[in-house]
């Protein structure tokens, strides 16, 4: 009967991880629905990336105050996290507090996660502000509409119900420690709890105890759903950011991907000794052309998919984009996030359909993101530069106006103008590629 | 303008001759047809004329890079174009590459060597400094004392290839007052030219990308807005005209401001 406890905390940790892991699955095989793209050269300047960017913050603070914060709530949650495993441990094992032995060390860990709870605590609090109350822009724009909105609070509510148990739990431990309770030893540090202690006085030990216990459950429970909770919202970020950052483009922003099968092509079209009459190579047997560019998400490289799955919906992109700044539709969180619901519409279809995918006459382009959008960039890599994980949503773009040109002819036809000109006399404009140096001679 | 100094030989002449220029000058299909950028394109050829720099143009084998095509997500066309310049440019054996241009000197510079055209590409504020720092050239204020200088980057000069420093470097040579516009360097905001966004009417929205920079410019209450890049300087000067400052704010290219100074 005593072990009650003990095997029902197990069950509760195996669903937890379990589903956990079942998710994980999921979001690898979608991931792994893109295209390949080689992202595994230059390790040690990878490995620099992640460290800078994913887990020394560096692009977060340049925006300094905000930056600051975010480190609070990221490293308050890292480190409590620590205090997770003795919660395993005590819960398994039915212990109490086992890494109290530690003493004066023990005593620091948990002075510090209280002051990190604290700030975690206050942190979230002024992000909530800013979301509800100030309304900065890029938390009001039109793509948070809906669910986005409401997965932002959610996930504040989260944190600070987390951080108010782990508090509460650390308050009626360290009231119980003060009154001599039964299996509560003399350990921990508690600068923050402990100015809630003071409102168990009066309660009978019976109440303490259950409050701490309830506290405790709920703690772990809590972690367990925010956990499983992850995939299904825009915090992901929080495991992503750093596969994220370790895979992202090392080149200059400047240089866009080459297209080796139009190479091969062009290559053959300015051959002299090529013979124009001969047969096209016999084709493979059930070999598809290659299809230029990108119009739904299994065109796209499995980079640009991990970079979905990562973007946590902050805006820093969508207002650094000159497009955005002046009223275009283009928002390129919005493209994150609409490759993303493609994505997961595609995942699901699979699901659905015994691990294939049938087609459901939908796609990325037109469905979810349309030409409009995409022919509103400027590719100025703004949005690249202000992305604090190094998502890239200009390569995305870039691959949908690639098929919509290649594939569909669909440029705008002002554009088409400007290719023809290319084309025919070598400039974007109509002159004359022989009237190049006419300049030197003109006054 | 005389002989003497205005001279613009070309790869050609070069060749004929049985010599090596130290570098080209890709003029670019803006610096080659557009009024306004003629003018930049003179500026630097009076700067390497004065400098005694040995330099040539391809002049009328020169072709497009294909850059506007490739951003508009012709990838056919930009290659075509690429490799017709690749086979122009390695015929004469180029090894090094100044422009104007950041949009020529990003696509010669990252996206012709894979299809096998490998040159050192410089932009021009680059040139310009690497002339400065070996005493080939010299600036002096000249004009521009004590007048309030701010400078636009262009996308693919800045964060495209993260080139900053050089055309501020030559523009402190002025004795002028260089200051930052609000977004500058990696949050510099596009003049909204780029990704072939110049050939074409804007998408609808309530405002137009050229006007929102040319305000972030006005801001800092400048006598001259100063760029490296053709399309930046069309888009800034229709700025400055569109709020009506035409007449006391100049938009200038750093190469005409280095001439000028330098009463070329």
């Amino acid at each position: 009967m005593s072990y009650l406890d003990n095997i029902l905390f197990v069950l509760i940790l195996a669903a937890g991880f379990g589903y956990f892991a079942i998710n994980v699955k999921k979001l690898i095989r979608n991931i792994k629905l893109g295209r390949n793209v080689d992202r595994f050269d230059n390790p040690g300047e990878r490995w620099n990336n992640m460290a800078m960017i994913a887990l020394g913050q560096s692009k977060m603070v340049r925006k300094p105050v905000m930056g600051i914060l975010h480190i609070i709530v990221y490293v308050g949650f890292i480190l409590i996290n620590i205090e997770l495993l003795e919660i395993i441990v005590d819960g398994i094992a039915g212990t109490h507090r086992v890494f109290s032995f530690m003493g004066g060390f023990y005593s620091f860990l948990i002075g510090t996660f209280e002051l990190l709870a604290f700030g975690v605590i206050v942190s979230v609090a002024i992000f909530w502000i800013r979301r509800n109350i100030i309304k900065l822009k890029r938390f009001i724009h039109s793509d948070l509409k809906g669910w986005p909105k409401n997965d932002a609070n959610y996930i504040l509510y989260f944190e600070t119900v987390l951080m108010i148990l782990f508090l509460t739990m650390n308050a009626a431990d360290g009231h119980l420690q003060a009154a001599g309770a039964h299996h509560y030893v003399q350990a921990g540090s508690f600068p923050i709890s402990g100015f809630i202690s003071p409102l168990f006085e009066g309660m009978s030990e019976g109440t303490v105890i259950l409050i701490e216990r309830a506290a405790w459950w709920m703690h772990i429970v809590g972690i367990l759903v925010f956990m499983n909770y992850l995939y299904y919202s825009k915090h992901l970020h929080i495991l992503l950011a750093f596969p994220n950052t370790y895979f992202a483009n090392l080149k200059p922003k400047g240089k866009f991907v080459n297209l080796e099968s139009v190479t091969a092509e062009v290559k053959l079209m300015m051959d002299p000794n090529a013979d124009p009459f001969a047969a096209a190579p016999p084709a493979e047997e059930g070999a598809v052309p290659e299809k230029f560019g990108a119009s739904d998400v299994q065109d796209l490289n499995w980079v640009q998919l991990m970079n979905a799955y990562t973007c946590t919906e902050c805006g820093r992109c969508t207002e650094s984009c000159p497009a955005n700044i002046t009223g275009k539709k283009l928002s390129p969180r919005n493209i994150m996030m609409k490759t993303r619901d493609r994505l997961e519409e595609v995942g699901k279809n699979i699901d659905k359909n015994k691990g294939t995918f049938v087609d459901d006459g939908k796609s990325l382009l037109n469905d979810y993101i349309t030409p409009e959008e995409l022919w509103a960039c400027t590719t100025c890599n703004g949005c690249v530069e202000a992305c604090p994980v190094n998502i890239d949503p200009l390569s995305i773009i870039m691959d949908m106006r690639r098929y919509l040109v290649m594939e569909q002819s669909a440029a705008p036809v002002e554009l088409n103008g400007m290719m023809t000109n290319i084309e025919n006399n070598g400039a974007p404009w109509q002159y004359s590629q022989m009237d190049r140096l006419n300049w030197k001679d003109e006054a | 303008m005389t002989e003497d100094n205005f001279t613009v030989p070309t790869m050609a002449d070069m060749m004929a001759s049985g010599q090596q220029p130290e570098v080209l000058f890709w003029v670019g299909c803006s610096g080659s047809f557009d009024d306004r950028a003629k003018k930049i394109t003179k500026a630097f050829v009076k700067i390497l004329n004065s400098a005694k720099v040995p330099f040539a143009v391809l002049g009328t084998e020169e072709s497009c890079t294909g850059d506007p095509a490739k951003r508009a997500g012709n990838e056919f066309l930009f290659q075509m174009q690429a490799m017709a310049n690749i086979e122009v440019l390695n015929a004469y054996d180029v090894k090094k590459i100044v422009t104007a241009c950041p949009h020529c000197f990003n696509t010669i510079k990252n996206e012709y060597p894979e299809l096998g055209g490998t040159y050192e590409v410089v932009h021009h504020t680059e040139f310009l400094k690497s002339l400065l720092d070996d005493g080939r050239l010299t600036i002096e204020g000249g004009q521009f004392k004590g007048k309030k200088i701010t400078f636009h980057d262009p996308c693919y000069l800045g964060r495209a290839n993260n080139i900053y420093e050089a055309p501020r470097d030559l523009m402190e040579k002025l004795d002028a007052e260089l200051v930052e516009m609000k977004r500058s360097k990696l949050n510099g905001l596009c003049c909204g030219a780029g990704g072939a966004q110049m050939f074409k009417e804007p998408e609808k929205g309530n405002k137009d990308v050229n006007v929102e920079r040319t305000e972030d410019a006005l801001e800092t209450q400048p006598d001259i807005i100063a760029a490296g890049c053709p399309f930046c300087n069309t888009m800034l000067t229709d700025g400055v005209k569109a709020k009506n400052r035409e007449h006391d704010i100049k938009v200038m290219d750093v190469a005409e401001l280095i001439a000028n100074a330098k009463d070329l």
